[in-house]
């Protein structure tokens, strides 16, 4: 059975069918990109996957895990993480206070432990930071550690959503469009962090890109979208050499 | 300049970030501790009603500070404390178990209310507990009964430890009654912000999509803070009846829900010491103007002319001040005026300006 499945998924909002009849499976250990044309429905897989919207069909499933018959919180709770197109950190708290968000589906303690700061509050609060630490350490982020998320660039908000991500200690990294808007030094450091993510930590990842460097230096595997339904499937060279492909992003040959 | 230099993980995670805040800290707590040895009867009422405010602020703004979640029908929640409280005493629940209990209650009726309220955003909220504050009148009338109506209840002495203690009676031990539960809840506040429970509130009220993506229970982490925040209001509201001697329907109008909202974003939203400086403003602003009149009586003649909504319009101008000069209110301010002597000559104007956020994902509401 394969890590993250997708089967026949259909999301239509209103006449628009954004994703259409759509099939993949990722396998556990790979990184899998996922490119395509502005309004291919990229980002909507993230949201089906991430239970943010709901299929009009189809079935998604994740390590064992039915996601639809689960709620948007329990999909992290299974070990999926993701991050946003457009940066959706918690902008009024420091960098170290977003990570430690992401420790919360470990969170063991209750209200009463909590309110009291019982010893196994402060034990587990040892524990996340110290897990946190490690993170801060793999993307470099020391400097901004105590810095107001509202206060940073955009190049570093970028990586603190990875970081964020995680920290959730996932077995899936859902990457959406981690290198847009960084320059070209970011998007290299980014590739590495990516290949480390993979080899170091063992997560899977499942991102969306649409800069072809890193999508082929990085992925095992490439799955090319347009309106919502798949065009091709293979290894990075095949789907930039597959004719669906060329058509999709440059037209017909006249 | 000041540097903490950190060598260990428990100096992020104990609520005092060096040895000097905390002697700042524990200087406040013998201040307040020896207030009653040093002002007379009718300040130590004031300062009462001080801390009997930041208790209800402290209250709100676990759900308006941290949560994000704007209510303005707060003074339900301290009518409901108020009259649990006392209806328990006379049904001859000793205080010591009613107090705690009113408390519990007013919780468990927050959460209720939450259920279906938390479906609501921002200005729907806002509207929704409005009419909720206005419905109280009401219902307190309608179940006369157990509220006694609009003619009123009468609030009885308590008995904590063995000691009588009544507000006009003994107002020395009544303060102290009051400092103590603003104490212990002060504690356990920090606490909470330290702990999961409180960050998932900031992060559901940054960014509910990412809060969501990362393992937050909204509905569940949005009714928990309602509860929180209902049950400390609610004890608030039994200190309140206690100290006013005697309340009815009007008590607890909806210019209490507005005055308190009012009051938290004075003190500065998303802060605990906010809840403490917006008290101290609107707790003292009465003294302050009847004062200031009689100042101005005396020099130019006319002091005993009534202005009518002449509080109400002060406090509304300094309501608008705040917003358009400083958004974070006072605490804010306060945290820029120390910064200034901490980085001294090293601050820079555009210290705390806020960068342009960036586009937000779509909320998908």
């Amino acid at each position: 059975m394969s890590f993250l499945e997708l089967k026949d998924a259909t999301l239509k909002f209103g006449g628009v069918t954004a994703v259409d009849n759509l099939s993949f499976s990722v396998n556990e250990g790979e990184v899998f990109a996922i490119v395509g044309p502005n309004g291919a429905g990229k980002s909507t897989v993230f949201n089906l996957i991430s239970r943010f919207y709901d299929p009009h069909a189809g079935s998604i499933t994740f390590d064992g895990h039915d996601l639809l018959k689960s709620k948007p919180s329990e999909v992290a709770t299974f070990g999926v993480a993701r991050t946003f197109q457009n940066i959706e950190l918690f902008d009024q708290a420091t960098v170290l206070e977003n990570l430690l968000v992401g420790r919360h589906r470990h969170r063991k303690t209750n209200l009463v432990n909590e309110i009291f700061f019982t010893p196994s509050a402060r034990k587990q609060e040892l524990q996340n930071r110290h897990f946190v630490e490690e993170i801060i350490d793999f993307l470099d982020l020391q400097a901004y550690r105590e810095k107001r998320i509202a206060g940073l660039p955009y190049g570093v908000r970028k990586v603190v959503e990875v970081a964020r991500a995680l920290a959730t200690d996932p077995k899936l990294l859902l990457l959406d469009e981690p290198a847009s808007g960084l320059s070209v030094e970011e998007t290299t450091d980014m590739r590495w962090w990516i290949d480390d993510i993979r080899r170091q930590m063992g997560i899977t990842v499942l991102m969306v890109e649409h800069d072809m460097g890193l999508v082929s230096g990085v992925s095992d595997r490439v799955l090319a979208m347009a309106d919502g339904a798949r065009l091709a499937l293979g290894t990075p060279s095949e789907v930039q050499s597959d004719p669906a492909v060329i058509e999709a992003y440059l037209g017909h040959v006249a | 300049m000041r540097i903490v230099f950190k060598t260990d993980y428990m100096q992020d995670i104990r609520p005092w970030k060096d040895r000097y805040q905390l002697g700042l800290y524990l200087i406040l707590l013998a201040v307040v501790f020896a207030a009653p040895m040093v002002i007379d009867d009718f300040y130590l009422g004031e300062l009462t009603n001080v801390l009997i405010w930041a208790l209800a602020g402290m209250g709100l703004m676990i759900l308006t500070g941290h949560t994000g979640q704007a209510s303005l029908g707060h003074a339900a929640f301290l009518a409901f404390g108020c009259y649990a409280n006392i209806i328990l005493m006379e049904q001859g629940v000793p205080f010591m178990v009613a107090f705690p209990v009113a408390g519990l209650l007013t919780g468990i009726v927050g959460v209720i209310i939450a259920i279906p309220a938390l479906r609501l955003h921002g200005i729907y909220l806002a509207i929704a507990t409005l009419a909720m504050s206005i419905l109280t009148d009401d219902i307190i009338v309608l179940t006369e009964p157990w509220t006694g109506g609009v003619g009123g209840k009468y609030a009885p002495s308590v008995n904590v430890f063995g000691f009588d203690i009544d507000r006009w009676g003994t107002p020395k031990e009544f303060y102290y009654l009051v400092l103590g539960v603003v104490v212990i809840v002060t504690l356990g506040y920090i606490n909470l912000m330290r702990a999961p429970l409180g960050r998932s509130f900031i992060a559901v009220r940054d960014s509910e999509v990412s809060a969501q993506a990362m393992g937050v229970d909204i509905a569940r982490t949005k009714a928990m803070s309602f509860g929180l925040s209902c049950a400390v209001t609610g004890l608030a509201g039994a200190l309140m009846g206690l100290f006013a001697g005697a309340f009815n329907n009007e008590t607890f109008s909806v210019i209490i829900s507005i005055e308190l909202l009012m009051m938290i974003v004075i003190g500065g939203l998303g802060s605990i010491h906010g809840a403490f400086f917006g008290a101290i403003v609107i707790g003292f602003l009465p003294q302050f103007l009847s004062i200031s009149k009689e100042w101005v009586g005396a020099v130019f003649g006319g002091s005993s002319v009534a202005i009518p909504g002449l509080e109400f319009g002060v406090f509304g101008m300094i309501l608008i001040g705040f917003i358009l000069f400083e958004p974070m209110g006072i605490y804010g301010r306060w945290l820029k005026i120390r910064t200034f002597f901490e980085l001294f000559p090293f601050y820079r104007k555009d210290m705390f300006k806020r960068q342009k956020s960036y586009l937000k994902t779509e909320r998908l509401r």
